[in-house]
């Protein structure tokens, strides 16, 4: 019996698998149950995005956009608007920037409330995504009240957005933010306390602070490591110094201090949108400079020149002088950046996506070392993790 | 804020100036221009002085200029959470000649390189596992290069008889349709075809 030889077990986990949060394959290799390494195979969600840009116009991207984190798709346009209208030197009305933050912070919360739920049903709890989902649904109208669409919403465009929001819309939101509280609460005092719930996630995946910054974290991940940054606040875009909020920070780096976390991020967001709805400036939502936001359909069908404007942008587009910018935005999941360079053309030369999911997947391996194989899914989605962005 | 960052550019090119060939500030942000053999050491530079403190790198990117003798930019952008900054650090490389890699400095580099390498065939010399990250299992070629096409070379179909997913050539029912939209009055770089006058003259100016 002395000389059996032992050997570690290699496990292929994905690429379909529910805790896998999309096409995720991972290669554990395993000495009983302790992970000894890990090796996440990505890509298999790869549209090349990057370089369809790179032959559309700048306002034909802007959809590509929603379809990188389907979780919160317009937070993604946002980081493309901003780039857009700095290489352009295109203001934004205010009222157009109260609408971007209001709604920039509804997908936050649909964002939040999708990984939360997910989380809690890896670790084994089935009710919270029954109500989370709920409640995301009635996310999910807002969207669609406002832009047409649930999910591919193109509604941030570089200027503005695309449409006013209808009168009622804006009451049904605020009516929404009184009465979501009661849910998190339930939610809350049915997770955080409970004993199997804390055993499967706290001290888990600790990432100090240190570490944190050498894997390149940003985000909610970021912050649970006790990092208060915020670009938000540190590096505010489209009005956000002008609201008041909290950064919420973690003590531990671990899976619940993540959890957590992200619960509180949820109640400033809720706090940034009634601001939002109750300072919202009445005017228009986006820029005035014709060549560059399309004008009404109702002006185009009495104005020549309106007419001639909404053909040359739907088929032209408009010409972005020279330059390249990284600009950034603190998505849901992190800092998401898009760094365009521009060639005066009407379409971008490079387009790079910076996901925030990508250097927090990365990051697998080091977090999930000598763990068990049941703390993958835990630390998985404590990550908050999205194959559209990742894979692009 | 330009002239903070104007300042810091400056530091960063009087302190390592074998390294670094130049910088600008543009659109309130710092570029600066290096050498690829010295990229390692500026980055740790710019990682450990205290006026640039950039604890984070954020993102490493290619891009592709084919027209240029070293076609490829290696772009790493670096943000300091101390000062609130960002620096964005560009090297030229071409298909041959490896760059340094900065895992050794950022430990985020890993899966960023390996992306840079996937996407242009940007080699990183030092990389303990340079595969290929977000394309096919057994793609072949570089698919953001300038002269790949946008639609491949190869396109995936499950095949019946086979059992099993089969590549084949791409075959299109209709071109690819590129319209050239820049006007030859502004914009344009190429002479138009038969616009001999425009040849005499330099004709039109970009």
């Amino acid at each position: 019996m002395a000389d059996v030889e032992l050997k570690n077990f290699n496990l292929n986990f994905g690429p379909q698998h529910p805790a896998a949060h999309g096409v995720l394959r991972l290669i554990t290799e395993l000495d009983g149950e302790i992970v000894e390494r890990l090796d996440p195979h990505i890509g298999l969600l790869h549209r090349g995005t990057e370089k369809l840009i790179e032959y559309k116009t700048y306002l034909q991207a802007v959809p590509y956009f929603d379809r990188l984190d389907y979780v919160a798709p317009m937070n993604q346009e946002h980081a493309f608007a901003l780039a857009v209208e700095k290489l352009l030197g295109c203001e934004v009305p205010v009222r157009g920037q109260y609408i971007r933050v209001l709604y920039a912070e509804i997908g936050r919360i649909a964002n939040h409330l999708l990984n939360l739920t997910t989380h809690a049903l890896d670790v084994g709890a089935m009710t919270p995504i029954l109500w989370g989902f709920e409640e995301r649904e009635k996310l999910m109208v807002f969207y669609e009240r406002a832009c047409g669409a649930r999910l591919h919403a193109a509604y941030f465009r570089p200027g503005g957005v695309h449409q006013d929001l209808p009168p009622e819309l804006l009451e049904d939101i605020f009516t929404w933010t009184d009465t979501f509280p009661e849910i998190l609460a339930d939610m809350e005092t049915m997770l955080i306390g409970n004993r199997i719930f804390k055993q499967r996630n706290a001290d888990i995946g600790v990432v100090t602070a240190d570490e944190a910054f050498d894997l390149g974290f940003s985000g909610p991940p970021l912050r649970a490591s006790g990092i208060a940054w915020d670009l938000r606040k540190s590096q505010p875009y489209d009005g956000y110094e002008k609201f008041d909020f909290d950064i919420p920070i973690g003590k531990h780096g671990d899976c619940y201090d993540r959890f957590i976390l992200r619960l509180e991020e949820i109640r400033q967001s809720l706090k940034i949108m009634k601001q939002a709805i109750n300072e919202m400036p009445a005017g228009p939502v986006a820029s005035l400079d014709r060549k560059i936001v399309p004008p009404s359909r109702g002006e185009m069908k009495r104005s020549m020149e309106a007419l001639i404007h909404h053909f040359k942008l739907y088929t032209e587009g408009y010409k972005v002088p020279e330059g390249e910018t990284y600009v950034a935005v603190e998505a849901p999941k992190g800092e998401f950046g898009v760094y365009v360079v521009a060639d005066g053309t009407n379409k971008p030369y490079r387009c790079k996506i910076r996901a925030p999911g990508f250097p927090h997947l990365a990051a697998m391996d080091f977090m999930c070392r000598g763990h068990m194989l049941a703390d993958i899914p835990a630390i998985l989605g404590s990550l908050d993790i999205v194959f559209g962005e990742i894979d692009r | 804020m330009d002239g903070a960052l104007h300042e810091l550019g400056e530091h960063i090119a009087t302190s390592l100036p074998d390294a670094v060939t130049g910088f600008e500030v543009r659109l309130g942000e710092l570029t600066v221009a290096a050498h690829a053999g010295h990229i390692v050491r500026l980055l740790k530079f710019l990682r450990d002085n205290t006026a640039s403190r950039c604890q984070q790198l954020i993102d490493v990117c290619g891009a592709d200029y084919p027209n240029r003798p070293l076609r490829f930019d290696v772009v790493y952008h670096l943000l300091s959470l101390t000062h609130n900054h960002r620096v964005r650090v560009k090297v030229q490389t071409d298909e041959d000649t490896p760059v340094p890699s900065v895992i050794e400095v950022y430990g985020a580099a890993t899966w960023f390189e390996r992306e840079c390498w996937d996407l242009y065939g940007v080699m990183f010399n030092g990389h303990p596992d340079l595969r290929r990250i977000l394309t096919d299992y057994g793609f072949q070629g570089f698919p953001l290069r300038k002269d790949f096409p946008l639609t491949g070379y190869v396109e995936v179909r499950y095949s019946e008889e086979q059992k099993r997913v089969v590549y084949e050539p791409v075959s299109l029912m209709q071109e690819f349709r590129d319209f050239d939209f820049m006007s030859p009055w502004e914009g344009a770089r190429y002479i138009l075809p038969g616009d001999g006058k425009a040849a005499g003259e330099g004709g039109k100016q970009g």
